[in-house]
């Protein structure tokens, strides 16, 4: 939990902070040393843990010091920039400025940017960057224009990943924002422009970001009080071209939008950002810590003095201007869970801080007790669900990494070991896209239908029969399970793939009139047909009832649909067999009817074939079939409902023996008209003929 | 290019033999295969699967088991309770020794090489230790009296209604001590040696499992089936980087319509054969480094040698089997007509003879004279020539008697353009030159092999001034022997690949060439080198597609007034090589079915290249020019083997 501790201010010295505060606070080479520069002339070292200045220097009269002074971690000397162009190196012994280092450059510098680990590197106005080093060799050299006319630099920070110095920089240029990465090692660069998203008339105030293994995530906040992030791939694809990035919601107004003073942002960690800023328009400035992972105000710290609404923070401690002296608040955070973050954790609150009630922001009604907490715990679930489908769309965007399967499945099993652990926490959207790349399979990730079987989320089942080659017999029998016994009214509101079925409600009209025909296009199989004995007479005192059962569907047409995907996925018999006996009969009964169905479908055509985009075909249809029937047969023999079904089932096979034996029977004659045919063909034995060579 | 009448003749009635047994060597790549008549045919894998060698068969020799062991040393064993060892040099079987155990069904090698082991009728098992020169009788394993290990009680209850016992059709003992059967009820089981327990079982047919092989590897195994289908097994680890492996059925090929009695496992490749008499290559494409032709599936039917000989004057045609020939009379026509026309007959073609011989070998080789009145063949122990006669319409034949003792086998026979001369490859490597006058002969003069050699010649060619005489072996180069002057002129520089036809050309005694590989050369026998031709062939190459044919050239004829033409033929396709045309380079189309349409001479000049192709004869066992403007092409097509096999296994085709 994160913490903001009792505050102290530092300066002895009242510093000469203009309206803009102070040009920065940067870090010494001892952990405990910050350099401060004011806006004016002066550059003060100071030792935090006693609050004293430890050594202060100033430059002549006149001159003013333009770019804050950093300290060269690699030879522990403090570098300084003086009207734009002039740098100064100098170190603790050194008293005077006038009389340390100096080297006049040919170019106006934005920034000294160093970090530990690294030399470091100079940032030019005009957007070029180079190592101290190698400028030094030579202060006069040609410096580079990188960025346009108009364009200025706004913010930049200095990162190493995997000891690779990497640069970033944003630009603004008519209130459009760029972002420049410069790897460089490599000196490559690569500028991407920011979208504002919809609000266009919104001003980015402050920036801040921290960095990962393959992006830098840019927070920003902007001018309606919300704080923004976007990814920046470190390692683009393709540098060459201008890329867009897009910027997603990450917290909803923190700050007021029309604050009257400067605001300000900083990354605490992974998890937190510290926010400057008042949060409502006519409060005093706040000093707040944010969760950005449970979206959670975790403290805040009152500043009734006013900032300069900037706001630095190294290491523990966070720096800005109060009133008129640089304040420091130490600031401490555990691990952050969300028993934590939601308060269950007891910690010991600072009786010096106190949260500010109003910050809470959650639309829900402020009701206390469990309900309360459920919905709230429910809505953050919500809340990290949709990051987490924004970060796997955004990946899914990127998707020519060479390790996309991999990461892939690592993915999917994160996910579902969450799911597992928190019974509440179902990313369905983000699960159907992960499904949708193709790359996945049951052995990969058996957990996955095992939860949306305990879900009863038929949608994402159906996709699993349809896009895993591996699902396991028991695991497609109690989809099949579920199928048949989901109700009609929860299956009216779930999205299935109706791709496999056909709308024959619509059809049936049609039927009507093919009925007339289907002695002709009987494919072998009539339902008429009037040779089977006495229990036949019993059905043809209803004809009207038969045709009405085989014409319309015995199933809604999203349970078709789902039925159909059952049809389509792979199985073997033996591994089937013994899970279709745990079926209930009424169960069988009704997929028995609609795969009746369906195989009367099918003979009304001369291809036997069912119409739509992927249907089942006979084979499968009567595969399943014949599997029920062998599953269930003394279980549906005992059903009196069933009797008529059965009795059409043993018309149907009949009609298919004979069909069959007839086809057997054509199929020597055939080979002998195919015998005839070929001696026709073969003109003889002997013949002479004419050939042309070309 | 030119227009001929071509009679296109279907009634040469021959049948393959069913394969029997396949064995692998793994040393030379060469395949040794034994077929139901009990022939052995030796196939060079590295030479495009060229069946380089053959020993006849013999009636009463039903091979059952076939082995290399001692390296690329050849042994067969049969019905008639013979272990016999082929010499591969000289083309004859070295030794036959009875086992005494009556019929042997089955033989293997020891892993060493040196030491054969039969299973015999009476169901004792031989061990014989080979010896350099022969095999030698070591030690009998008695069924009485060997003390049984284990017994493993094969499973029949697939078998169902009917009692019959079930067969082990074959067995493979691997390393780790696995034994692996194959039955008639259609399982593979895999049993624990140790324990003579089942381990695992498949069941992968409804008839019979009738053979196994396993690789040298032991990692991967081939099982075929009566049903003609082709299993292939393979060890596969459990699970992706787990050291436990299992034994898993992994593709089935279905390249037979029969029984495949017999398979054997390459390095790189499954080999089947059965009753339906392929030969059949199934490259495994993980073993396969280079996806080149090599690569692809191989089915060889019908032998790589000329089964057929023509009498141009006389216009017959003489067919060999394995124990008779025929004689046919081509028919006439005075019709005409344009390209693939079919023309009246006016005269049918007229079966004139059929000659069995005597005696249980198979005939080797065979050959009619070119007018006509002599017809000679060979079988192992002895050579037969016939005088023929033609009075009207009949036909009279006398056997020319009292035979040198020199002349007793033959391994080919030619006659001169002329017909005075018979040359005669014997299995000795000698080459006879035999003088025919009237109804009598001479024996001129025999080309002894050089000194150290014993390798056969199988090829001979003569030139039609009867001057030259060429000879090939399987290996060696070609050797050129001067007729008048009874001498040898030269020898052909040796070439990686057997030598598949050859023949001399008139007045320039050109020797074309044709190899394995398909590659053609043009050597000049006068000159003793090679033709200017042949060396611009050699320089650009040959078209990519023309050496990725799959079956040998085997015949090579010359028109009588075009010196510019070379015929040639392989089972399926008909060329006739234009030397004075540009040769067609990789971008060039090589065969064009249709003919030119209304394209400008222009266009066809400058797309015409030295191949004309025809592909409209196939399978296409022999191919000669009759006279100017005549061919005649003798096909075999695959349907009428099929109808001349005994029936398949039926299989259902609706509602099983």
């Amino acid at each position: 939990m994160a913490a903001l501790e009792e505050e102290f201010t530092l300066s002895s010295v009242v510093l000469s902070a203009g309206p803009e505060g102070l040009l920065g606070v940067e870090q010494s080479d001892k952990t405990d040393q910050f350099l401060v520069t004011d806006s004016g002339r002066t550059v003060i070292l100071y030792k935090v843990s006693d609050q004293k200045p430890l050594g202060s220097w100033s430059v002549k009269q006149g001159q003013i010091i333009t770019c804050p002074a950093v300290c060269n971690f690699q030879t522990g000397e403090y570098v300084v920039v003086h009207d734009n162009k002039v740098l100064r190196i100098w170190n603790n012994e050194d008293v005077n400025l006038d009389k340390v280092f100096k080297a006049t450059l040919s170019a106006e510098v934005y920034r000294i940017l160093s970090v530990q680990g690294t030399e470091p590197l100079v940032l030019f106005k005009e957007g070029a960057v180079r190592g101290l080093e190698a400028l030094l060799a030579d202060p006069q050299q040609k410096i580079e224009t990188v960025i346009s006319d108009e364009e200025v630099i706004k913010w930049t920070k200095f990162f190493v990943v995997f000891r690779h110095p990497v640069l970033i920089f944003i630009t603004e240029k008519h209130g459009n924002y760029f972002a420049y990465v410069q790897m460089f090692n490599s000196r490559i660069l690569t500028k991407y422009t920011l979208l504002l998203g919809q609000d266009e008339n919104s001003v980015i105030k402050s920036f801040t970001a921290s960095v990962d293994r393959k992006f830098i995530s840019l927070m920003s906040l902007s001018s309606d009080g919300c704080i923004y992030e976007t990814l920046i791939p470190i390692r683009p694809a393709d540098p060459e071209k201008n890329q867009s990035l897009v910027k997603s919601l990450l917290l909803k107004a923190v700050v007021s939008g029309n604050a009257r003073n400067g605001v300000a942002l900083t990354a605490l960690d992974q998890d937190h950002v510290a926010v400057l800023g008042s949060p409502l328009a006519a409060s005093k400035e706040c000093l707040s810590v944010w969760n950005i992972k449970f979206q959670t105000l975790q403290t805040s710290k009152e500043l009734p003095q006013g900032t300069s609404g900037q706001l630095w923070y190294y290491g523990e401690h966070l720096f800005m201007l109060h009133g008129k002296s640089l304040t420091v608040i130490p600031y401490k955070c555990e691990v952050s869970s969300l028993a934590g973050a939601l308060g269950k954790l007891k910690h010991s609150q600072d009786p010096g801080t106190h949260v500010v009630s109003h910050f809470v922001n959650w639309e829900t009604p402020q009701g206390c007790g469990l309900g309360f907490q459920n919905s709230e715990q429910s809505r953050r679930i919500k809340d990290s669900e949709k990051h987490i489908e924004v970060e796997v769309r955004k990946f899914l965007a990127l998707k020519q990494t060479p390790d996309f399967h991999t990461v892939i499945g690592d993915t999917v099993t994160g996910l579902l070991e969450r799911c597992k652990a928190e019974p509440s926490f179902y990313p369905r959207n983000c699960l159907m896209q992960l499904i949708q790349t193709h790359v996945l399979s049951y052995s990969l990730c058996p957990d996955l239908m095992e939860i949306a079987l305990k879900k009863k989320d038929v949608q994402l089942l159906q996709l699993c029969l349809q896009q895993f080659p591996d699902i396991p017999e028991s695991v497609t029998c109690a989809c099949l399970k579920i199928f048949l016994s989901i109700g009609d009214d929860s299956l009216q509101e779930t999205d299935v793939n109706m791709e496999s079925v056909f709308d024959y409600s619509i059809n049936s009209v049609h039927d009507e009139k093919m009925e007339e025909q289907t002695e002709i296009l009987q494919n072998g199989f009539n339902p008429e047909e009037d040779k089977c004995n006495n229990c036949d007479q019993e059905l043809n005192k209803k004809p009207q009832d038969e045709t009405k059962e085989s014409t319309s569907c015995p199933v809604v047409q999203k349970r078709a649909a789902l039925l159909n995907a059952i049809l389509h996925s792979a199985y073997s018999e033996t591994f089937l067999l013994p899970h279709l006996k745990d079926i209930p009969a009424q169960h069988i009964t009704l997929f028995l009817k609609y795969l009746y169905f369906l195989y009367l479908k099918c003979s009304e055509n001369a291809t036997m074939t069912l119409p739509g985009i992927h249907p089942p075909t006979l084979n499968q249809i009567m595969d399943w079939i014949c599997l029920l029937l062998d599953a269930n047969f003394t279980v549906v023999v005992m059903m009196p409902e069933a009797k008529r079904l059965l009795i059409n089932l043993y018309k149907l096979v009949k009609s298919q023996i004979s069909v069959y034996s007839e086809l057997n029977k054509i199929e020597v004659s055939f080979r002998e008209l195919q015998k005839l045919n070929q001696e026709k063909n073969n003109r003889g034995l002997y013949s002479i003929e004419v050939l042309e060579l070309f | 290019m030119g227009e001929f009448k071509v009679h296109r003749v279907r009634f040469f009635n021959y049948v393959p033999s069913g394969i029997r047994c396949v064995a692998y060597n793994n040393q030379s790549n060469r395949l040794a295969v034994s077929r139901t008549d009990g022939t052995v045919e030796i196939y060079n894998l590295s030479a495009n699967y060229f069946q380089e060698k053959f020993f006849p068969g013999h009636e009463s020799r039903a091979t059952e088991a076939l082995c290399w062991a001692e390296g690329q040393r050849l042994f067969s064993a049969g019905l008639n309770g013979e272990i016999m060892e082929y010499d591969l040099q000289a083309l004859n079987i070295k030794y036959a020794m009875d086992a005494f155990g009556g019929p042997i069904w089955s033989m293997a090698a020891s892993p060493s090489g040196s030491q054969l082991l039969v299973g015999c009728e009476d169901g004792s098992v031989k061990l014989f230790q080979i010896t350099p020169d022969k095999i030698q009788f070591e030690r009998n394993f008695d069924r009485q009296k060997s003390s049984a290990v284990h017994k493993m009680i094969v499973d029949r209850q697939y078998m169902g209604v009917s009692k019959r016992k079930c067969i082990v059709w074959g067995v493979a003992f691997l390393s780790d001590g696995t034994i692996i059967s194959v039955d008639s009820a259609g399982k593979v089981q895999f049993w624990d040696s140790a324990t003579g327990t089942l381990v695992k079982s498949h069941l992968i047919a409804n008839a019979d499992v009738q053979s196994i092989a396993v690789a040298d590897q032991e990692d991967s195994f081939v099982v075929g089936t009566a049903e003609g289908t082709v299993f292939h097994f393979q060890l596969v680890p459990v699970t992706s980087n787990s050291s436990e492996k299992q034994w898993v059925r992994t593709k089935p090929f279905q390249h037979h319509t029969h029984d495949v009695r017999t398979v054997a496992h390459s390095p790189t490749a499954l080999i089947s054969g059965g009753t339906d008499t392929h030969l059949v290559f199934r490259p495994l494409m993980e073993k396969v480094e280079v996806k080149n032709y090599d690569a692809a599936l191989r089915k060889i039917t019908f032998p790589h040698r000329c089964l057929i000989s023509c009498s141009k004057k006389r216009q017959l045609l003489l067919f060999q089997f394995a124990h008779h020939l025929e004689l046919w009379r081509l028919g006439s026509t005075v019709a005409t007509g344009k390209n693939g026309d079919t023309l009246p007959l006016s005269k049918n073609a007229d079966h004139l003879l059929h000659l069995k011989t005597k005696g249980p070998e198979n005939i080797i080789c065979s050959c009619i004279s070119p007018c006509g009145s002599w017809i000679a063949y060979s079988t192992v122990s002895r050579f037969f020539l016939y005088r023929l006669n033609y009075e009207h319409d009949n036909i009279s034949l006398k056997r020319v008697s009292k035979m040198p003792a020199f002349l007793r086998s033959a391994l080919q026979i030619l006659f001169s353009e002329d017909s005075t001369k018979l040359f005669v490859a014997s299995n000795q490597g000698a080459l006879h030159i035999v003088q025919l006058s009237g109804g009598s002969f001479k024996h001129l003069h025999a080309f002894q092999p050089q000194s150290g050699t014993v390798e056969a010649m199988c090829l001979l060619a003569v030139s039609p001034d009867g001057n030259w005489l060429a000879a090939s072996g399987t290996s060696a180069g070609v050797h050129v022997y001067n007729v008048k002057q009874l001498k040898l002129h030269c020898t052909v520089p040796a070439y990686n690949f057997p030598v598949t036809a050859m023949a001399i050309a008139p007045n320039t005694n050109n020797l074309v060439i044709a190899h394995s590989d398909q590659q053609v050369f043009e050597y000049s026998i006068p000159d003793k080198q090679y033709t200017d031709w042949s060396r611009t062939v050699q320089k650009q190459g040959f078209h990519h597609l023309w050496l990725q044919r799959d079956t040998p050239i085997t015949h090579i004829s010359f028109h009588p007034k075009r010196p510019m033409h070379i015929l040639l033929h392989d089972a399926y396709m008909f060329c006739i090589i234009d030397k004075s045309l540009p040769l067609p380079n990789d971008k060039t189309l090589l065969y064009n079915p249709f003919p030119p349409t209304n394209e400008s001479d222009v266009i066809r000049r400058r797309t015409a290249h030295a191949f004309k192709i025809s592909k409209i004869y196939k399978p296409l066992l022999f191919m000669d020019l009759l006279d100017e403007r005549t061919l005649v092409a003798v096909e075999r097509p695959l349907d009428d083997i099929i109808a001349q096999l005994p029936p398949p296994i039926k299989k259902k085709k609706f509602g099983t």
